[in-house]
């Protein structure tokens, strides 16, 4: 029998606040052991939450960028558990009506080749909320140390339906969702600092078969590769069980990376009963168009979007869109250029794709601190399709450039790499070749076009590499089209 | 445990992480039953036209705009806690 896998993600991310969401405390990753803290976050008698405005803008616009509806109204309801990481005892979240409902992310799974783009496809949401992170535990021997730093960050989750088949897919989602809130700068969803973290319900079942099979909550992925990883074991193990003839009862399972394993969590066998009610500490928050409009209004075109309109706009391949566009500030450079000089476009998507990007690796330089701008990558660009320089020597003039600052011209007029001939000295040059090689010439004229490019090198030679190769193909082929 | 119990005593207890002893389960439970069946008065009253609400009071969209503010200090925030190390809260060892 066949067998498939039905995937839901569960994705916590945090969203960059400079306070934390229901106490003005400074929110942030790195501190000393309860450095960021209040008698909100504590919980503390008679301390008292107020919603951070921020939060609500971030989630609405991550919930905008997916296409969620954003109702009316939505409330704050209390989820009641006894853990450590919770001082209060309960946390503060949307039960029955979340901020951001429905909606869907769209991902692209991997093509036949890396040349090749993948499949794109849509998955499902259900819901968006919004609620207060928690404290961190540190487990020991004979105790645990809590920090409650991470408590009350504002944090989203992002609840799919079970539209998924695959890790793969699952590995895309969370690509995607990350690309997403990179780009709208709500989060930067660092999965080693906690931004983002997903946990997956996971099940199997014979193909053609309607019902869910018992599904197993998968926790502990804390990479994206994890991730696919843990889901990719799970799937074989479920599938391998009802082969047996085993069922599968469910629970909650975590990945241990380390073993490259899933297995059971010990847990107590009631089930969760929290026992959730309205918070009477928080108003219900009410939303309109103008809110919806003015957060619709910061969103920036989106990574798929800006990937579809590179391709198309300035005809750009597949490889260098799946370079820039991930990175908003690198995609944004590139435009800055390409705009201007649209018929340059390919030739500047390569150098920021290829060149920049090594240049800035072997400089450990971001892009913002390093001296090349969009205008001056315009000069050489123009450089080398006036002829000024071979493409060859543009290499070099970029490294040039990419130290200093200068301008394209600037190099080639300090370092001396003008040509010192002009055009009728190519065309000597080029005669030269000619008559030193009649037997290319004579195959060239019986019709075999490409032989031309025998002659190329003997030119190039003659001019020390400074000769346009554009140039001395036309001139060439002038020349013998004339001798015939 | 009354024998009209409309609840579970033993197990709101549980959930409530405390320890009840036979005539607290009795007492407790009548209570309880007292104050659920005064509080089911409302149901006899028909509520069929009024929309619910989460909150009595007529407000929405009360916020703060994101300013951070200062911490507590760390020493004002581990007063009261009955073991630290590390500046952390030692709590028992809990099985995750």
């Amino acid at each position: 029998m066949e067998y498939e896998a039905v995937i839901g993600l569960e994705v916590h991310v945090q969203i960059k606040t400079e306070s934390k969401i229901f106490s003005p405390v400074k929110a942030g990753y790195g501190h000393e052991p309860n450095a960021l803290v209040d008698p909100v976050v504590l919980s503390l008698p008679g301390a008292l939450p107020v919603m951070n405005k921020a939060a609500l803008d971030g989630i609405m616009k991550a919930g905008l960028a997916f296409g969620c509806a954003i109702p009316d109204t939505c409330k704050w309801d209390r989820k009641n558990y006894f853990y450590p990481d919770s001082p209060s005892n309960y946390q503060i979240t949307q039960y029955d009506q979340p901020i951001c409902q429905g909606g869907e992310v769209e991902i692209e799974l991997p093509g036949e080749s890396r040349n090749v783009m993948g499949e794109h496809k849509a998955i499902k949401l259900t819901r968006i909320h919004l609620e207060n992170d928690v404290g961190k535990l540190n487990h020991f021997a004979e105790d645990s140390l809590v920090d409650y730093n991470r408590a009350h960050t504002c944090l989203m989750e992002i609840v799919s339906e079970p539209d998924m088949r695959s890790g793969e897919e699952a590995f895309a989602f969370l690509t995607a969702i990350r690309q997403t809130m990179v780009y709208c700068g709500i989060s930067d969803c660092d999965m080693e600092k906690g931004q983002m973290r997903a946990d997956a319900n996971i099940s199997v079942r014979p193909v053609g078969q309607k019902e869910f099979g018992a599904k197993i909550e998968l926790k502990n992925l804390n990479s994206i590769t994890g991730v696919k990883n843990g889901i990719e074991y799970e799937i074989k193990r479920q599938t391998r069980e009802l082969k047996k003839g085993n069922t599968i009862i469910q629970a909650t399972w975590r990945w241990d990376a380390d073993q490259g394993r899933t297995e059971p969590m010990r847990e107590k066998e009631d089930a969760h009963d929290y026992r959730y009610f309205p918070d009477p500490d928080l108003m219900p928050v009410r939303v309109d168009d103008v809110w919806r409009e003015r957060i619709r209004s910061e969103i920036p075109e989106l990574p798929w979007d800006k990937q579809r309109r590179f391709m198309e706009e300035y005809a750009l391949p597949y490889t260098i869109t799946s370079v820039l566009v991930p990175d908003r500030g690198l995609s944004d450079w590139f435009e800055a250029a390409a705009k201007q000089a649209p018929d340059l476009a390919q030739a500047l998507g390569n150098y920021v794709a290829n060149d920049l990007l090594r240049e800035l690796s072997e400089a450990d330089q971001q892009l913002g601190e390093c001296e090349m701008t969009p205008n001056s990558l315009l000069t050489l660009a123009k450089a080398v399709a006036k002829g000024v320089i071979t493409k060859q020597i543009a290499k070099d003039v970029f490294i040039e450039m990419f130290k200093s600052g200068e301008t394209a011209d600037q190099v080639i007029e300090r370092k001396g790499l003008k040509p010192d001939f002009d055009e009728s000295q190519v065309r000597i040059w080029c005669q030269e070749a000619l008559d030193e090689n009649p037997r290319v010439v004579a195959d060239v004229r019986s019709g075999n076009a490409k032989a031309i490019n025998a002659l190329l090198g003997p030119v190039m030679k003659k001019s020390r590499g400074k000769a346009s190769p554009q140039v001395v193909g036309a001139l060439l082929r002038e020349l013998i089209d004339a001798g015939e | 445990m009354a024998e009209d119990s409309q609840f579970d005593i033993e197990y709101t207890a549980k959930l409530a992480r405390i320890n009840l002893s036979e005539e607290e389960k009795a007492k407790f439970s009548s209570q309880l039953n007292s104050i659920i069946g005064y509080v089911e008065k409302l149901g006899e009253l028909d509520t069929s036209e009024v929309e619910p609400t989460a909150h009595p009071h007529p407000v929405e969209n009360v916020w703060r705009e994101d300013v951070a503010s200062d911490s507590l200090p760390v020493d004002e925030a581990l007063k009261n806690a009955p073991a630290q190390r590390n500046n952390m809260f030692v709590v028992p060892k809990v099985v995750d």
